[in-house]
């Protein structure tokens, strides 16, 4: 099997893997960075969410070989005014349930505030649809980001 | 999900299944445990003190709360340690929980009898007395051990936020530094329980963190799928497209080509393919050339199911409840009006698919995983390895999601988990996955049912009402099948069988039909369609009489103090003036009880851009009895909300010609973030016993909903979903 090298949360990494696994499995399988989930393989619910050079990427859907020198970030070494306020106001207001889609939920949050520092709720909706969550926790995401949002202007 | 059945404790029954016998039996008040565990030895972990199977006090002070209930998101591990810590008089910050392990004599469920297991919204309720018992009296002992260190009466020392002091001698003590002298002394048989006017933790707002929230917001909170071991192997299992087929003949030799993948063998379930990783597995199954064996397997689909319901629908079915002469109340109405509803198989689709990790080494098997059936699995398990229980343990792991999927009475998951071990042989850890699709395929629905209603109107007064419901019982052909009662599957019709109004000549029967599609219990289980026809069809025919859809029902609910009560809490909540706010917008009501709570919802409702019903707020009124810890009560609340709009606006399963048609998240369309509506909650105050809030919030939104589309000019949809064919 081919070797790549991935970095990851700042660290570089090789992997013996075959070319079209997922971004994912190799966070998972190979890393054992496993706060990166698995909901669907298929890009719809957001669950893999991690960073890719900054931007938020579905790690099911990118194949390792395409990763190229790109940077990737998971919500274990997610850091940054912008990450702690998500975490902070998500303790505050319980967001989680089951917590299964809430790495996802946080990396597009952090993603959003990063790009848009006040969203409106319309921003919400726009950002944070691909993240499905079957608990239906959304009340409170959405609480969550206005928060982090005004805890980031103080 | 649930076994809610009171009569379920009551009854004494033997049933076998897969190496389990399994006996129903449950003199209540001869099974209060707490304290009587003298000598128990923690389960894991050290403890300097371990009054019985649910506390244990470290010497630092660290309290653990034993939790026989799996945490999947409904709060319970939370819930549960409140109780203890206000009995304990402890400080939340030391309070810790982890998960017990499977032993049905020290964890069972009280309102299961002797089963260990989670379901029926029953966690709060069955534990509630247990673990304030617990709490008091390990607080008893810490006391007394204080009071002997001290050499002062246990009487005048006081506890508050973990600290435990006499006033008079200046004495000042925490829990860890009592735990040892605690340990060595007698287990009190009585102890005073906490006058509830003392609470400081249950029922208090935001005076509780959630124990789990840290962990889940930062990665580090552990799922079974996050399991790695040395040598582990990863198994994903091609399971036949139509419901009963078998394997007829399989060709892995493209599987086995794939770097990666270890050993393929056929399962009963399936063809399993083990690899060094999920990717590996993933493709190796896609690789798989199987020829299946459909002589046995379902070929109808769910348009010849329709067809075969309505013709039954025209023929009455085993008498589920009746009192009256309905069939005179028919014949002297004024008006008569017929209604039939739809509703669709569902699935579960908890975010988490079905997972499992094992390890056997021919001797002794230890499963981990989101086990919410600990009794059914760990038979299950021993049966398909040929090992004695004793042999046998499950760790309970956080489970993402559940909604009923992991309470599976015939352990189909376990099952397949030891199936997968046994194949591969002793000493080879491992992980079973299912993918998206396998869940969204996999069967264990939501059942397909259908109701024909009748209801009789005259001079102003709903005088006659008869329900037929059509559709396959969850208990038939499981271990609970006792529960079936003169042929009447009790979860087919509650919340149908009988109403909370007053209607003088009532009549409910079922039709309990045959199909190999597997069903079980989703998330507040018959209610998800008992409530919606009731609560539509209650509506409608208010309308007909002209009726305010609040004032009209009140008008009919002599019996039902608590349920009136949420109904006008909601109203007043709302500020209903009725159903028409106008700006395009219009309002439903619905009040179900299910679970022993009562919940009513309003909803507010208009006809978005895209031709879709959009919520817009949802006003809640729930009375759950003593409400332990509001802010999961809201929090069930928001969910069982969110989760039933997303179902009853696009949840179905629709099945073609045996085979399911939807695969995934793409197909079986999920309520997302924009769609979701704003909640206002009302908790009302009172001093009956705690019972559930995991389901209950979930059966009153669909008929709210489709209540406002009535007021809206439109049609209460009676074919769920209310958006079909729906993908996303
Ligand atoms: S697992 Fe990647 S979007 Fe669902
Ligand atoms: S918290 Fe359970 S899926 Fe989002």
């Amino acid at each position: 099997m081919p070797a790549y090298s991935v970095k990851v949360n700042g660290q570089i990494h090789q992997v013996d893997v075959l070319p079209d696994t997922p971004l994912l499995w190799v966070l998972r399988d190979n890393l054992k960075l496993t706060g990166t989930k698995f909901g669907c393989g298929v890009a719809q619910c957001g669950a893999c969410t991690v960073f890719m050079d900054g931007n938020a990427l579905r790690s099911c859907s990118l194949p390792v070989s395409a990763l190229g020198t790109s940077e990737i970030t998971t919500i274990e070494g997610v850091a940054g005014k912008e990450a702690e306020a998500v975490q902070k106001a998500w303790v505050a207001l319980d967001v989680p349930q089951c917590g299964y889609c809430q790495s996802g939920q946080i990396m597009s949050a952090v993603a959003l505030l990063k790009e848009v520092p006040k969203p409106t709720d319309r921003d919400i909706d726009l950002a944070m649809n691909g993240n499905i969550c079957r608990c239906a926790t959304y009340v409170r995401i959405r609480a969550g980001i206005h928060d982090a949002a005004k805890s980031l202007e103080g | 999900m649930t076994i809610h059945d009171k009569t379920l404790s009551r009854r004494s029954i033997l049933k076998g299944t897969a190496g389990l016998v399994v006996a129903f039996y449950l003199p209540k008040a001869a099974k209060a445990q707490s304290g009587a565990a003298q000598g128990f030895t923690p389960a894991t972990g050290p403890a300097n003190f371990a009054p019985n199977a649910f506390i244990r006090v470290a010497g630092d002070n660290t309290v653990t709360v034993v939790s026989k209930h799996i945490e999947m998101g409904q709060g319970t591990y939370t819930g549960l340690t409140v109780i203890v810590a206000e009995e304990l008089d402890a400080d939340w910050s030391q309070m810790r929980v982890e998960g017990a392990p499977s032993d049905a004599k020290l964890y069972n469920n009280l309102a299961f009898g002797p089963i260990q297991g989670t379901g029926g919204s029953s966690a709060m309720a069955n534990s509630y007395e247990q673990l304030r018992k617990a709490g008091a009296t390990a607080r008893a002992m810490l006391v007394q051990a204080a009071a002997n260190s001290w050499n002062v009466p246990a009487a005048d020392i006081t506890v508050t936020n973990g600290v435990l002091k006499h006033a008079g001698s200046n004495h000042e003590g925490k829990f860890g530094e009592f735990a040892d002298a605690a340990a060595k002394l007698p287990v009190p048989a009585n102890v005073q329980l906490k006058d509830p006017a003392k609470f400081t933790l249950i029922g208090k707002d935001g005076v509780v963190k959630k124990l789990d929230v840290k962990s889940k917001t930062n990665g580090s909170a552990q799922y079974t799928i996050d399991i790695h071991a040395p040598n582990m192997l990863t198994v994903v299992v091609a399971h036949p497209p139509r419901f009963g087929a078998k394997v007829a003949s399989v060709d892995d030799s493209e599987t086995r080509k794939i770097a990666g993948v270890v050993d393929v063998k056929t399962l009963p379930s399936g063809v399993a393919v083990y690899a060094d990783g999920m990717w590996p597995a993933i493709k190796g199954r896609a690789a798989l050339k199987i020829t299946w064996d459909d002589s046995a397997a379902e070929k109808r689909g769910t348009p010849e199911l329709l067809q075969e319901y309505r013709a039954l629908a025209q023929k009455p079915g085993t008498v589920a409840g009746s009192h009256g002469d309905a069939e005179a109340a028919f014949a002297n109405a004024g008006k008569v009006i017929e209604a039939e509803f739809v509703f669709p198989y569902l699935a579960h689709a908890p975010m988490e698919p079905l997972d499992g990790y094992i390890e056997w080494d021919g001797q002794q098997a230890l499963a981990r995983y989101g086990c919410q059936f600990q009794t059914f699995d760990h038979g299950s398990i021993a049966g398909v390895l040929g090992l004695k229980p004793e042999q046998v343990k499950i760790d309970m792991l956080y489970a993402g999601g559940s909604f009923g999927r992991r309470a599976q009475t015939t352990s189909h998951l376990a099952a397949e988990l030891a199936e997968a071990a046994k194949a591969i042989g002793p000493g080879k850890p491992v992980k079973l996955v299912w993918t998206r699709e396998d869940d969204i395929r996999g069967g264990y629905y939501r059942p397909m049912v259908l109701h024909r209603m009748r209801g009789a109107v005259k001079d102003g007064k709903i005088v006659g009402w008869t329900d037929r419901v059509v559709g396959q019982s969850i208990m038939k052909g499981s271990p609970l099948e006792v529960m079936i009662k003169d042929g009447v599957d009790p979860t087919s019709v509650e919340g149908s069988k009988e109403l909370p109004y007053d209607v003088a000549d009532f009549h409910c029967d079922l039709h309990t039909t045959d199909v190999a599609v597997p069903v079980l219990w989703w998330r507040s289980v018959g209610h998800t369609h008992t409530g919606y026809a009731v609560e539509c069809f209650v509506d409608e025919l208010l309308q007909a009489e002209g009726k305010d859809p609040v004032a009209g029902r009140l008008e009919m609910m002599s019996k039902q103090p608590r349920a009136a009560g949420v109904l006008r809490a909601v109203a007043e909540l709302a500020k209903w003036t009725g159903p028409a706010p106008g700006n395009g917008r219009a309002r439903g009501v619905a009040v179900v009880e299910s679970f022993d709570s009562f919940i009513a919802q309003i909803a507010e409702v208009s006809i978005g851009e895209n031709g879709e019903p959009r919520v817009h707020k949802v006003w809640c009124a729930v009375d759950c009895g003593v409400a332990i810890n509001p802010s999961l009560i809201r929090a069930q609340m928001e969910g069982g909300i969110g989760f039933g709009i997303g179902h009853i606006l696009f949840g179905e399963v629709p099945i073609a010609q045996g085979a399911v048609v939807p695969k995934n998240f793409d197909t079986y369309r999920s309520l997302r973030i924009n769609e979701m509506p704003e909640i206002e909650i009302t908790i009302l105050k009172s001093s009956e016993k705690p019972t559930g809030v995991g389901e209950p919030g979930v059966p009153p939104i669909g008929p709210a909903v489709a209540n406002a589309m009535a007021a809206l000019g439109l049609q209460r949809p009676r074919q769920l979903p209310m958006v079909r064919g729906a993908v996303s």
